[in-house]
């Protein structure tokens, strides 16, 4: 056996690695951070989110269409139209004569977007005569088309069709009319092969020449451009899309911001202070949140008022706020509830830690994390919230577009223009659901008793 | 148990109370004037109409009747519709909307636990990907798109089979039901979808789970009697507000579907200024809600021991 | 009942295929790999599902089938065909829930078409538009009262006669303020009736009286040349009082509470959702009512649900918005136009505080705009007509139409003229720069293109800043009420087959000129209008009012509403009309093809 003398133990040198950590310290956030990063459908949203912001917020800078500006000569137009177009002349009424002396149905000088001249000769047994005009030649059904013009009178011989002429073919049918006014099936078509013109002052107007041009009659000129194409009063998609996003958006994500934000500070006193309080002011959260959404959405949305010429925003905006912060509350109550009686809290506070303090400094930001997920999530509502509102007819007033209006404009004209609808519904949907996605990722990274299993 | 009821429906009474007092003042506040029409009228039958529905009251006055009225469960005369009550204008529509309501909240129960417990089943293969692609459809679509198209659908497609299959609008028969429903319970299927799919992964690789493969329990029993059942608790835990969200945005449906439910009777009344239909309608449908919650409440803890009613 | 029985079958063999499963999973599993065994759960797992999916579809259905009796009983759509040959009936659509049929009280127009088939007023229109004799088999206006002699087969739906006591009893009920009918100003020229509206003379002194059962007399006030045109609106239909009194206030509430004496009884009517209408039997005219029934199966304002159902066979008629145009090309249908009587224009305010009291300026706006252009590139209605004067041009003049014997003046769309009158307007009312313009509009789709149309043409044309006020029914009206706009996108429809339905809408006593136009010109020549008997002095007085209407600009025309419409090709004698009912079926009929 050997002795163990004091001598045989000496003091451990002072090691710097020995106290410290071997992994770099990471804080909740930057924990948070990673496990958001390793998720790849809420990076690929994350990604979406920043470029439609990009999108409203620079987008108009890039392409500075005026959003309100009506191009009537191209109307409707589908992403992709060819937009060459003649110049013409301004318009001048026509007196109905004929410089050739034709005969039978017949168009009179070049058939223009501007307008379409017809003549054509009393029809046999005639009471009147009535000018259709179709996309399909007219065939056995007596199918003449849409009737663009009606004359009870045989002496009027001419009509000059100036409805929405789009460039490409039309069969005008010329029909005769029964003593009655009714169709009868004695008609002569005439096919129409119908070119693009503007004018010299339609164009100074789109901003496509200089005053100073030189530009004439019969030159050709390419129509201002519209990627997206245009709406039904010949207003850029893209411009459009772009002020309705920042509409959509700023009641989308504005609202929610508000209303979360009262959330937190009612939810969090509530839970702070307790007792009596605390049981007052849930019971009037409760009260609210009895109030049925949708009803009381249109209600205050009227009580509010869209003085002229505002957008509407804000009512709709003060109408959400008032509706939507109770779910907050509750949920930060319980939270500032459960920290309450942790065991940190508790040693702050018997280190004498001042009521502020102890809000700020643990309360507040460790319920952070919850507050951002409801705030992802309450987002996609409150766009839809607007895009229903749009829909029944108390959306934002014109001529401001958002979104909602746009779709909902679009709707009507789905089976011939289906791009007026399209491209606001996919704008709806994909910001709706980069937020979502979002959301799921942000509860995976931030709560780990939430998370997904996947 | 019978205190805590009693306790519950007191409450009820106060929020029904607090409902119809900011329905009240909310719908006075607005602008305009229920009474107006295109054609101008002459003082004294103004003075007639303002007497008929009590306008010429000072305000306080009328919230006095107004309460009176209400606790007798009278909600007055429509101003539209100048000869309906409209207690009655509920009665005949509310239904209307409740059952498009029920059969919207079934189509997205059940389809939410199927759709979810097969996403789960077949976990990223092809089944999981077309769902959960339709899923994403149903949550990111807004749903008067949704309508509309497939209003359009079920035409093109009655017209393609030459005959009618399902009526395009229009209400009477469970065919009229069938597209309505589902349209009106899409998004809340989606919704119940996901969480049915997420619970589902959760219990699967929960131990119970192993434990019951490992005894050798038939699969086809380890999957109902293990995995759904404790699978489907949170999904009924949300079909609560889930169906309050249903039965009270019917609008856009039955305003597509030309369904006369009590929902599109409100947005009407609202354009018009329609002040009885406006506070009837708020009012009975805010008190729904309550009830049902109450109910609800109350049934989980006959059910559920856990929850202790306090 | 046969997809039911499929998946019966397939849950049947999915029973057998999942014991078979149970069998095998007790047996040895154990041996196979872990992946095989995975698969086998699943797709075991996925057999379960399916059998439940299947017992969860049964329960459905049965639970479907228990609604569906529920909503029987809610009362429905009547689902039937458009056109039914056999039964000799039709499926129509009505664009809104009629408020109540009191015919005295209704104002709106799906009352007035309901009414124009259950009823029948003294004078009545055949299927051209022109007026008939209805209950009354005769008549005579004389300068100070008419007298009208009922016909005697006149007969209300339950067989009693109809007496001229009916007509008296329904006339002193719609002067009645108690009544509160918005249209009780339609009876002003007969004696006594503005003061008895007005609450200062008793409702039995209204100059009308039952000479006996079959001859009515009517005094005026001042010779009224057009009263056989207004004895044609529904507030001059009758009410009987025994019936009336009967409903205890619920007159015209409910099916039950409406008494016919025209071509079709509304048999039943659920609300905002059906109507039945069923041929009367004891109609008197056998020209008119040629179904049996004619049912109400939906009630919608949704032009796209209405294009859907006639798509699909479900109702007889629907009308177009230019959306639709294409598709219904396509379609190769027969597309068919009427006008629908109602003009359209932007009202100016005449208040001194405006801007708009100003000639100038309104004169600035009247050539700063061009109607062509908004109709046919903003609305693109077909149908529409370009607006140039305030009486549409349907109205008849002495012995044509009014517009051809006399022409409206002619409208100049001229920017620089506009620019010059600006300017005269902004020395006048010595400002630098003028304030924002509000435009008010309602909230139809309508109403939003056409601010925001004129809004656009109005800044590039004039610079001006025009700011939209956009706002619901109710609220547009309390704010044209109370002056509170610039200019008001406005229409007029007419009441009555006669100038004097327009006419007289600038009138500075006109409840309903509300932007308070007065001038001593316009009131004299509406006075002429409204008394002269000589219809060549008379149709002046309103070549003069269209003229000061144009000439102090009034207001700026927009657009005469139409309607481009398709009807099913078998049934024949449907009508739109400008004036009366929207829609008439009263002259329709099926054709039944081989005849």
């Amino acid at each position: 056996m050997t002795d163990i003398h004091v001598s045989d133990f000496r003091p451990l040198q002072r090691r710097s690695d020995v106290h410290g950590i071997s992994r770099p310290s990471l804080s909740y956030w930057e924990d948070a951070w990673i496990r958001l990063k390793a998720n790849k459908r809420a990076i690929v949203s994350l990604y979406l989110v920043v470029a439609l912001l990009f999108f409203t917020l620079l987008g108009p800078l890039i392409w500075t269409v005026d959003p309100g500006l009506q191009d009537l000569d191209q109307i409707s137009q589908p992403p992709g139209t060819d937009r060459s177009a003649e110049i013409v002349a301004d318009y001048i009424a026509w007196d109905g004569v004929d410089p050739s002396a034709g005969s039978g149905a017949r168009v009179i000088d070049v058939p223009t977007t501007q307008v379409v001249r017809l003549k054509w000769d009393s029809l046999p047994g005639a009471n009147g005569h009535r000018v259709y005009r179709n996309l399909f030649p007219v065939g056995n059904e007596f199918a003449y088309g849409i009737p663009v013009g009606e004359y009870f009178d045989n002496a009027i011989d001419f009509h000059e069709d100036r409805l929405d002429l789009k460039p490409g073919r039309y069969f005008y049918s010329i029909v005769a009319l029964a003593a009655d006014g009714s169709v009868t099936q004695t008609y002569q078509t005439v096919e129409v092969d119908v070119v693009r013109v503007t004018t010299l002052s339609e164009a100074r107007e789109q901003g496509l020449i200089q005053t100073d041009s030189d530009l004439q009659i019969g030159d050709s000129i390419n129509l201002s451009a519209h990627p997206l194409g245009t709406d039904y009063l010949g207003r850029d998609m893209l411009s459009r899309l772009m002020a309705g996003a920042q509409v959509s958006l700023s009641i989308g994500i504005g609202a929610p911001l508000f209303f979360v934000f009262f959330g937190v500070v009612f939810g969090s006193v509530a839970g702070f202070i307790g007792g009596k309080v605390d049981q007052f002011m849930m019971r009037f959260a409760d009260f609210v949140v009895a109030l049925p959404f949708l009803l009381f959405m249109i209600l205050f949305k009227i009580a509010f008022g869209i003085g002229p010429g505002e957008s509407g925003i804000m009512p709709m905006l003060i109408a959400l706020v008032l509706l939507m912060w109770p779910a907050t509350a509750r949920l930060v109550r319980g939270q500032i509830l459960q920290i309450r009686e942790q065991a940190y809290v508790q040693a702050s506070q018997l280190l004498g830690a001042k009521t502020n303090y102890l809000i700020f400094r643990h309360m507040l930001p460790n319920t952070l994390g919850v507050v951002l997920v409801t705030l992802t999530f309450e987002i996609p509502k409150a766009i839809f919230v607007e895009a229903f509102l749009s829909f029944i007819g108390m959306g934002v007033a014109p001529p401001t577009p958002s979104w909602g209006s746009m779709s909902n404009e679009g709707i009507k004209t789905m089976l011939t223009t289906p791009h007026e609808l399209i491209f606001p519904a996919v704008f709806i949907s994909i910001t709706v659901l980069a937020f979502n996605l979002l959301g799921d990722g942000l509860r995976d990274a931030l709560d780990a008793r939430m998370r997904n299993q996947e | 148990m019978g205190w805590y009821i009693f306790k519950r429906l007191i409450q009820g009474i106060i929020t029904v109370w607090f409902i119809a007092t900011a329905t009240f003042f909310a719908m006075h506040s607005v602008p305009g004037d229920p009474l107006l029409n295109d054609r101008a009228v002459t003082p004294a039958i103004r003075a007639n109409l303002e007497a008929k529905y009590g306008l010429d009251q000072p305000l306080l006055t009328q919230y006095v009747i107004y309460l009176g009225n209400l606790s007798r469960g009278d909600f007055g005369i429509s101003f539209t519709q100048e000869n309906r009550q409209v207690n009655d204008i509920i009665r005949e529509h509310f239904p209307v909307s409740a059952i498009l309501g029920i059969l919207a909240v079934l189509f997205a129960a059940l389809g939410g636990v199927l759709w979810g417990s097969l996403t789960a089943l077949y976990r990223n293969r092809l089944p999981d990907y077309i769902i959960m692609f339709l899923v994403i459809l149903g949550i990111s679509v807004p749903s008067f798109v949704v309508a509309a198209l497939s209003q359009y659908s079920l035409v093109t497609l009655n017209n393609a089979v030459g005959q009618t299959l399902l009526p395009v609008a229009g209400w009477g028969t469970i065919l009229h039901m069938l597209v309505p429903a589902m349209v009106l319970g899409l998004s809340t299927m989606a919704y119940l979808t996901r969480l049915m799919r997420s619970s589902m992964l959760e219990v699967i690789n929960s131990d119970f789970v192993r434990t019951a493969k490992s005894k050798g329990l038939p699969p086809a029993r380890i999957f109902t009697r293990h995995q759904v059942r404790n699978a489907i608790l949170p999904v009924i835990t949300v079909l609560g507000p889930q169906i309050a969200v249903i039965t009270t945005g019917g609008f856009v449906v039955e305003i597509v579907f030309a369904i006369p439910g009590l929902g599109r009777f409100f947005v009407e009344a609202v354009q018009q200024l329609d002040y009885t239909v406006i506070m009837g309608t708020t009012v009975f449908y805010g008190a729904f809600l309550v009830f049902m919650v109450i109910v609800v409440d109350v049934l989980y803890g006959f059910i559920d021991p856990r929850v202790r009613l306090k | 009942m046969e997809p039911w029985v499929i998946l019966a079958g397939y849950a049947f063999s999915l029973m057998k295929f999942q014991s078979y499963d149970s069998q095998r999973g007790q047996a040895g599993l154990g041996e196979e790999k872990m992946e095989h065994r995975e698969q086998s759960f699943t797709s075991s797992a996925a057999k379960q599902l399916a059998l439940y999916a299947f017992y969860t579809m049964v329960a459905l259905a049965v639970i479907m089938y228990m609604l569906s009796i529920a909503a029987g009983r809610t009362g429905s759509t009547a689902s039937g065909v458009a056109v039914d040959p056999d039964n000799n009936s039709i499926t129509i659509a009505l664009r809104q829930e009629p408020p109540q049929l009191d015919h005295v009280r209704a104002t709106d127009s799906s009352s007035i078409i309901v009414l124009s088939h259950s009823m029948e007023g003294l004078i009545a229109y055949n299927d051209a538009g022109s007026l008939i004799p209805g209950m009354a088999e005769r008549w005579e206006i004389r300068e100070d009262g008419a007298t009208f002699w009922i016909r005697e087969e006149a007969r209300w739906s339950d067989g009693v006669p109809v007496t001229a006591h009916d007509f008296v009893f329904s006339w002193r009920r719609a002067v009645d303020p108690a009544t509160a009918a918005e249209y009780s100003f339609i009876l002003y020229p007969i004696v006594n009736a503005e003061e008895i509206n007005q609450g200062n003379l008793p409702p039995q002194t209204l100059g009308v009286r039952a000479v006996n059962d079959r001859v009515l007399e009517v005094d005026f006030n001042q010779p009224t040349p057009y009263f056989d045109k207004l004895v044609a609106f529904i507030t001059y239909f009758p009410t009987r009082e025994d019936f009336f009194n009967n409903t205890e206030g619920r007159y015209g509430a409910d099916a039950d509470m409406m008494l016919a004496n025209g071509p079709y009884i509304v048999t039943e009517w659920t609300h905002s959702a059906s109507m039945t209408w069923e041929k009367n039997p004891y109609y008197w005219n056998d020209e008119k009512g040629f179904l049996d029934t004619i049912n109400v199966g939906y009630i919608t304002e949704d032009v796209n649900a209405k294009l859907n159902l006639f798509k699909d066979g479900q109702i007889s008629d629907t009308h177009l918005v230019a959306p639709m145009l294409g598709s219904a090309m396509e379609q190769r249908w027969q597309i068919d136009r009427s006008m629908d009587g109602t003009v359209f224009f932007l009202q100016l305010n005449f208040r001194e505080d405006r801007i708009t009291a100003n000639k100038n300026f309104r004169k600035a706006l009247q050539y700063a705009q061009d109607p062509v252009e908004f109709v046919y590139k903003a609305l693109k209605e077909p149908s529409y007509l370009p607006a140039v004067s305030l009486f549409p041009y349907w109205i008849r003049g002495v012995d044509d139409s009014f517009r051809k014997e006399y022409p409206p003046p002619e409208h100049e769309f001229n920017v620089a003229k506009a620019r010059e009158h600006l300017e005269l307007a902004r020395q006048e009312l010595g400002i630098e720069e003028f304030p924002p313009l509000v435009i008010l509009a309602d909230d139809s789709p309508i109403g939003s293109i056409s601010s925001e149309y004129y809004q656009a043409t109005f800044t590039k044309n004039l610079g001006l800043e025009i700011r939209i006020d956009k706002q619901i029914f109710k609220q547009r009206l309390a704010k044209m009420t109370a002056g509170d706009f610039d200019i008001v996108v406005s229409g007029w429809g007419p009441d009555y087959d006669d100038a004097l339905t327009f006419g007289d809408l600038f009138a500075s006593w006109n409840l309903n000129n509300r932007g308070r136009y007065a001038s001593e010109a316009m009131d004299e020549q509406i006075r002429i209008a409204q008394s002269e008997l000589d219809p060549l002095r008379r149709m002046e007085a309103f070549a003069e009012i269209q003229r000061i209407v144009h000439e102090d600009v009034v207001m700026i025309p927009m657009y005469e509403r139409g309607w481009s419409f398709v009807v099913d090709p078998r049934l024949k004698g449907f009508k739109r009309r400008a004036v009366g009912p929207e829609v008439d079926y009263n002259f329709a009929y099926i054709e039944t093809g081989e005849e």
